[in-house]
């Protein structure tokens, strides 16, 4: 299990080259890699704010509760902050189970509970300033589901 | 003593980072209703805790949550990562 809170670039396929690779109790991985949308043409960066040490202590938490939930044999978070541009990677989830179901289910509790437990904040820089992004209802509801 | 932080746009309209208060707030809520009555910054920065969350010690807690003995409140609204 490995959380990583950073501000440099990272690869997916890189970081998922090792993933649970050599085992042969794991029958199914999943892994998600959310990237900077430029919606409008008009986007310029995504400025991510956190709060150091509650994010690190949120995400493990999360972590732990999935690897409990779905007996997950790996898993890795992966959450940039700072100067992010369109098209790079944002945050990377990676879940490693015995069978499918639970590494898809722990790996969308996982995003669910990323995006709006963690303590990241998003601002969208366009050439005409910047806009913090506002959290969705809908995102909120999806965690009832778990 | 207690250490307030602030992030994203709570930040920007207190225009501070952090900042160590002296207070005998019970809770979240009658600290804020302190900040709230020091400058225009701060109430336009709280003028509606429906729009924030707080944390304490670094874990999410209520407005109405006891104060006692906790050493860190951070102030900042709904998360957005992922």
């Amino acid at each position: 299990m490995r959380v990583q809170v950073q501000t440099a670039p990272f690869d997916p396929a890189t970081e998922l080259a090792g993933f649970a690779r050599g085992r042969h109790d794991i029958g199914a991985t999943v892994s998600f890699t959310g990237l900077v949308r430029d919606d409008t043409g008009q986007l310029v960066a995504l400025d991510i704010e956190h709060y150091p040490g509650m994010t690190e202590a949120a995400i493990t938490a999360m972590v732990d509760e999935a690897v409990a939930r779905w007996q997950l044999v790996d898993c890795r978070v992966i959450h940039r902050f700072g100067h992010l541009t369109p098209g790079e990677p944002i945050m990377m989830v990676a879940t490693a189970a015995r069978h499918r179901a639970e590494a898809f289910a722990a790996a969308e509790f996982l995003m669910d509970y990323l995006k709006s437990r963690a303590p990241f904040w998003k601002k969208e820089i366009t050439d005409q300033g910047g806009d913090w992004v506002k959290a969705k209802d809908s995102d909120e509801d999806a965690l009832t589901r778990w | 003593m207690i250490e307030v932080l602030y992030f994203a746009w709570v930040r920007e309209r207190i225009g501070l980072a952090r900042e160590t208060v002296e207070t005998s707030a019970a809770t979240p809520a009658a600290l804020v209703a302190e900040l709230a009555a020091r400058e225009p910054r701060y109430a336009a920065a709280f003028a509606d805790t429906s729009a924030l969350r707080v944390a304490l010690d670094q874990t999410l807690a209520s407005f109405d949550a006891p104060l006692a003995g906790v050493r860190e409140v951070a102030f900042f609204p709904p998360m957005t990562g992922g």
